[in-house]
C-alpha cells in the first residue's frame, strides 16, 4: 500500500504554518499568572497536529522536537507544571524553530536540527526539573516521560492495551505489529483476560491486550512512532529489556558519542555520568543561557531560508458560506438563462418588456456573481496583522521600550495577492514607528506622556480602496532634521521652499535615512523608498502626516483587488486605451489661454493656480491622432507619485470595469502600459500606466518642480 | 500534385519507413511564406485561425503587429514574413494566423504568427532532417532547426523562440530613426 504522500506535503506545510500562527498568537496572549486552560488547549492542539502530520509524512526532525514541546504543554494543561514567564519565550522560540524547519523542508532542503536540539535540551531540563521538584506526580505520566528517549539496548518489552474502540477508529493492531517485526525479532503474546462471553461480545470492539517482546537495536523513537496514532487512547508501556544495563556498561563507545548529543542528556540509564545529573539539578527551572550566542545565527538562517524559498502559496481556503452563496447565484443565473431562452425561442413584440426584465435580471446576477467570485479572493486583513503582536513584543524588548499594539478593523477584507505583497511594507513601517517613532520610557515620562507607547494598526474601506493606517503616539517626524539631511544628501537645495507635507514626503526618497546610528532594526537608508515603491506597484499610495510631540500617521491606500479596475475609455485616432479612473483628477476642454508654450517644446497647462505639463499621447505612442493640435483635443489631468500631467487625447468614451490581463504573460512588459483587457466587443484594449507614461514623456519630478518654480517666478 | 490514391499510400509508406528505420518520426505543420515552405512541430500548434484586426502595441517592433483576444487570452501576433524578410502581402481574410505555444524558462507563451497559407502535415524521421547549412549571421538563422526533405520538396523546419518578439537588431534602429 504505497501512497505517494508527497502530494499532501503542501497541505501539511500550509496547515503547519496556520498551526504555528495559532500557537504564536495564543502564546502572546497568555497571562502567566492566570493561565486560561482554553488557551493552553489551543496551543496544545496546534502542536499536536503538527506533530501528527510531520510524523505521518516522515519529517521526524519536526515530529521529535514538537513531541517535547507537546509533552511540556500536556503537563501544563494537566496542572502538573507551573508555567513561568521564561517558558513563554521558550515556547515562542520553539515556534520559530519549527517554522524554520518547515520552511527548510518546504524549500526542499533538509532540516537543520542544531537549534532544535538546543531548545529540546532546555525543554528536557524543564521536564526533568518539573518532576523532581513536584513529587505528587501520578505514576502513569512519570513512566511515560521517564521512559522517553532511552536508547534501546538490545530490545524492548512492550505492553500494549489499546482502547476498546481502536478498530472502529480504523487502526489495525496487526499492521502495527507487522511494522514492529520489521525492526527486529518480535514475539507477541495476547492477553485475553478481558474478552467477554460470546453473547456479550461486540464484534467491532477490541478486548485484547498484548505483551510484545522486540529483540534488536531499534530506537525507542522508532518503536513509539509505530504507536504514534494510538498512543493517546491506549495504555502503552515500553521498557528496555533488562539485559540492557549490562550491555551499556560493555559498549562504552556509543555512550560517549551520545553524551555529546544534547538530546539524550536525560538518560535514565544507570550508566549516565554524575556530572550530568548535577547539571540538571542546578539548572532546574532555569532556562540555560547556552542558546544566547546561537540565536542571532539561527535568526539569520531563518531569514535566509525565507528569502530563498519564499513559497508562492498556491491554494486558498474559502469559507463554505461563500461557496454556498456562489452556488445559489449560479442557480439563479441558470434560471434566468432558461427564462431568456424561452422568451427567445418564440419571440413576439409583446414579450419585449419581459425580455428587458430578464436582461435586467441577468445583468444583476452577473454583477452579484462577479462580486462573490471576487470575494473568494478576499481575506480578512487579520492574516497580515497577525504577525505584528509578536514583532512588537520582540522588538520592544529588544529596544527596551514599552509599547502597546492596538489592532483595529482586523476583519476588513482584502485581496489575497494584495495582502501577500503588502505585509513586507507593513512590517517595515511598524518597525520604523517602533524604532524612530516611539521614544524610550524615560523620554516619554519627561515629555509628560504615558510610559507605555501606543502603535495602532487600523484598516478600513473607503470608496473602492482599503486604507491601512499605522499610527504611533511618539515624537513625530523631526522636520528640521529631515530637511538638513535632505540638503546634506543633495536631495533638495536649501533655497527650495518646501511645505511641511513636502518635507515629510522626503523620507520616502531613495537613499534617505535620519537614524543617527544604523540599528539592527532600521536605519539602513533603504526602506521607505522601497516601501513606497512596493505600494505603488500595487497601484496604491502611502502618505505620512505628523504632529511634533504627539506622533505620526502613515496612511496606505490600496485598491481592493488587482484583478479588476475601474477604467475610463479614451480614444486617440483609431486606438482605444483605458485610463485607471482612480488616477484621473479631471478632464477639461483645452482652450488657448490656458496653454503656455515653454521653450524646449514642453507645453504647460495652467490649471487654476497650478502648472501642469501636457503629454501628447499620440506622440509618445507614435500613433495617428485625429488632430495634432492641443486645442482640438481633450486634456485629462492625471496624477501619479504627486506629479500631475495633462494627457492630450481625442475623445473620452465610456467608463467601465475591466478585467486586467497581463501583457507580460505572452509578450513582454511595455513601457507606458500596465496591461490589457478585453472589451465587450471582444477586441483587446490596452491599459495605460500613468507612471510609465510620465517617464516616457520625460517629465521627471525635478523638472516638474523646476517648471513650477520658473513659472512662479515669471508670474511674480 | 497528389492524386487521392497517392494521399492514401503516402501515410502507409511513411509508417513503413518509420518501422524500417526504427525511429519515431516527428510531425510538422507546414506553411508557405513567399515561395518557401516552412514547418513547425505540430505539437506546438494550438490552432489555426483567420486574420482579424489586432490592437497595435505602441512602440513595439514593426513585425509585432499587436495583440489579439484568443478566447480570453491576450496574445501577441507577429508577422513571421516580416521577421524573415519575406515580401509582405496584404492582410486579407485568407491570411492565416498559426497560434503556437513557445516554451520559455518559466512557462510557455502563446503567440500567433502570420503566414501566407497553411499547406500540409508532414512526417519526417530524424534521418530525413538535415542540419541547416551554416547560414550567415542573420537573426533568422537561430530559428532554423534543420531542413526536412521528402522526395518532391524541401521544408525549412523552424524552432521559434521568445526572441522572435524582440526587435531585430538592424531594423530597430531604422525604426527609431523613423520615429524620431
Amino acid at each position: 500500500m504505497s501512497v505517494d504522500l508527497s502530494q499532501f506535503h503542501q497541505v501539511f506545510f500550509e496547515e503547519s504554518h496556520e498551526g504555528l500562527d495559532i500557537m504564536e498568537s495564543a502564546l502572546l496572549n497568555i497571562d502567566v499568572s492566570n493561565i486560561d486552560s482554553e488557551t493552553i488547549n489551543e496551543i496544545f492542539r496546534a502542536a499536536h497536529s503538527i506533530k501528527g502530520g510531520s510524523g505521518t509524512f516522515g519529517f521526524n526532525e519536526i515530529a521529535d522536537f514538537t513531541h517535547v514541546v507537546e509533552t511540556l504543554l500536556d503537563l501544563i494543561r494537566s496542572d502538573q507544571f507551573v508555567m513561568q514567564p521564561d517558558n513563554v519565550d521558550l515556547f515562542l522560540k520553539s515556534v520559530d524553530c519549527i517554522r524554520t524547519m518547515i520552511n527548510e523542508l518546504e524549500g526542499g532542503s533538509t532540516c537543520d536540527t542544531e537549534q532544535a536540539n538546543v531548545l529540546k535540551q532546555q525543554f528536557e531540563v524543564l521536564l526533568d526539573g518539573g518532576f523532581s521538584g513536584e513529587p505528587e506526580q501520578s505514576d502513569a505520566s512519570e513512566t511515560k516521560v521517564s521512559a522517553k528517549d532511552e536508547t534501546g539496548g538490545n530490545g524492548w518489552q512492550i505492553y500494549f492495551k489499546p482502547d476498546i474502540d481502536i478498530l472502529r477508529t480504523g487502526n489495525e493492531p496487526l499492521r502495527m505489529f507487522r511494522e514492529l517485526a520489521e525492526l527486529g525479532e518480535l514475539s507477541v503474546s495476547a492477553v485475553t483476560d478481558e474478552i467477554p462471553a460470546l453473547g456479550e461480545l461486540d464484534p467491532e470492539a477490541c478486548y485484547t491486550a498484548w505483551n510484545l517482546t522486540l529483540w534488536g537495536d531499534a530506537d525507542e523513537s522508532q518503536v513509539k512512532e509505530i504507536f504514534e496514532w494510538v498512543v493517546d487512547e491506549s495504555e502503552l508501556t515500553i521498557t528496555p529489556l533488562s539485559l540492557g544495563a549490562d550491555r551499556h556498561a560493555q559498549t562504552e563507545s556509543p555512550q560517549e558519542v551520545s553524551l555529546e548529543e544534547p538530546q539524550v542528556q536525560d538518560l535514565t540509564s544507570n550508566a549516565a555520568p554524575q556530572n550530568l545529573v548535577s547539571q540538571n539539578l542546578v539548572s532546574k527551572n532555569v532556562v540555560p543561557q547556552a542558546p544566547k550566542p546561537e540565536r542571532p545565527k539561527a535568526e539569520k538562517k531563518a531569514g535566509d531560508a525565507k528569502k530563498e524559498s519564499k513559497p508562492e502559496s498556491v491554494s486558498i481556503r474559502v469559507g463554505t458560506d461563500k461557496i454556498d452563496n456562489l452556488i445559489n447565484m449560479v442557480g439563479e443565473l441558470v434560471i434566468t438563462q432558461s427564462m431568456l431562452g424561452e422568451i427567445g425561442s418564440d419571440f413576439t413584440v409583446e414579450n419585449l418588456p419581459k425580455l428587458m426584465a430578464g436582461l435586467e435580471q441577468l445583468s444583476q446576477h452577473t454583477r452579484e456573481l462577479q462580486e462573490s467570485v471576487m470575494s473568494i479572493r478576499m481575506l480578512p486583513i487579520s492574516f497580515a496583522f497577525s504577525r505584528f503582536p509578536r514583532l512588537v513584543h520582540d522588538m520592544s524588548q529588544n529596544l527596551s521600550k514599552k509599547v502597546e499594539l492596538i489592532l483595529q478593523g482586523e476583519n476588513t477584507e482584502l485581496d489575497k495577492t494584495v495582502m501577500e505583497r503588502i505585509s513586507d511594507p507593513l512590517v517595515h513601517l511598524v518597525r520604523n514607528s517602533l524604532d524612530h517613532g516611539i521614544e524610550s520610557p524615560e523620554q516619554r515620562l519627561a515629555a509628560g506622556k504615558d510610559e507605555m507607547g501606543q502603535i495602532t494598526l487600523s484598516a478600513f474601506h473607503q470608496g473602492g480602496n482599503i486604507v491601512i493606517q499605522i499610527i504611533d503616539d511618539g515624537a513625530g517626524l523631526n522636520k528640521d532634521r529631515i530637511l538638513t539631511k535632505a540638503i546634506e544628501k543633495g536631495l533638495v537645495s536649501d533655497s527650495d521652499h518646501l511645505s511641511d507635507e513636502q518635507i515629510y514626503d522626503l523620507i520616502f526618497r531613495a537613499g534617505f535615512s535620519t537614524a543617527e546610528a544604523v540599528t539592527d532594526i532600521s536605519g539602513r537608508g533603504v526602506g521607505m523608498d522601497v516601501v513606497r515603491r512596493n505600494i505603488q506597484e500595487l497601484s496604491g499610495s502611502v502618505e505620512v502626516e505628523s504632529t511634533p510631540g504627539s506622533g505620526s500617521v502613515f496612511t496606505i491606500r490600496l485598491p481592493l483587488t488587482l484583478a479588476i479596475l475601474d477604467g475610463q475609455l479614451i480614444r486617440v485616432g483609431q486606438n482605444v486605451y483605458i485610463l485607471p479612473l482612480i488616477s484621473i483628477i479631471e478632464s477639461i476642454q483645452s482652450y488657448d489661454q490656458a496653454i503656455h508654450r515653454v521653450s524646449g517644446g514642453c507645453d504647460i497647462l495652467r490649471l487654476r493656480d497650478e502648472y501642469v505639463p501636457i503629454v501628447r499621447l499620440w506622440e509618445i505612442f507614435n500613433v495617428k491622432p485625429d488632430s495634432k493640435k492641443v486645442e482640438d483635443g481633450l486634456l485629462v489631468v492625471v496624477e501619479c507619485e504627486n506629479i500631475k500631467v495633462a494627457i492630450l487625447i481625442d475623445d473620452l468614451q465610456a467608463q467601465q470595469q475591466v478585467v486586467i490581463k497581463s501583457l507580460n504573460d505572452n509578450y513582454t512588459t511595455v513601457e507606458g502600459l500596465s496591461g490589457a483587457t478585453i472589451l465587450g466587443d471582444g477586441t483587446v484594449s490596452l491599459i495605460l500606466d500613468i507612471g510609465g507614461l510620465i517617464k516616457l514623456a520625460g517629465v521627471s519630478k525635478e523638472q516638474y518642480k523646476k517648471v513650477e518654480h520658473t513659472d512662479d517666478s515669471e508670474a511674480a | 500534385m497528389n492524386t487521392e490514391e497517392d494521399g492514401a499510400i503516402d501515410p502507409l509508406n511513411a509508417s513503413i519507413a518509420e518501422i524500417k528505420s526504427g525511429e519515431a518520426s516527428e510531425q510538422y505543420l507546414t506553411f508557405f511564406m513567399g515561395k518557401e515552405e516552412f514547418g513547425v512541430d505540430i505539437l506546438s500548434v494550438q490552432e489555426i485561425r483567420g486574420w482579424e484586426p489586432v490592437t497595435p502595441i505602441p512602440n513595439s517592433p514593426e513585425h509585432v503587429l499587436g495583440v489579439m483576444n484568443l478566447r480570453g487570452t491576450v496574445a501577441p501576433i507577429i508577422d513571421l514574413r516580416m521577421s524573415f524578410g519575406i515580401e509582405e502581402r496584404r492582410y486579407t481574410e485568407k491570411t492565416v494566423v498559426i497560434v503556437l505555444t513557445i516554451p520559455t524558462e518559466k512557462k510557455s507563451k502563446i503567440i500567433g504568427v502570420v503566414v501566407d497559407a497553411v499547406s500540409d502535415v508532414c512526417s519526417f524521421t530524424k534521418s530525413e532532417i538535415q542540419p541547416s547549412p551554416e547560414l550567415t549571421q542573420t537573426d533568422q538563422a537561430q530559428y532554423v532547426k534543420g531542413l526536412g526533405s521528402t522526395e518532391d520538396k524541401m521544408v525549412i523546419l523552424l524552432q521559434l523562440t521568445e526572441c522572435l518578439m524582440a526587435a531585430p537588431k538592424g531594423r530597430d534602429k531604422q525604426r527609431q530613426l523613423k520615429a524620431g
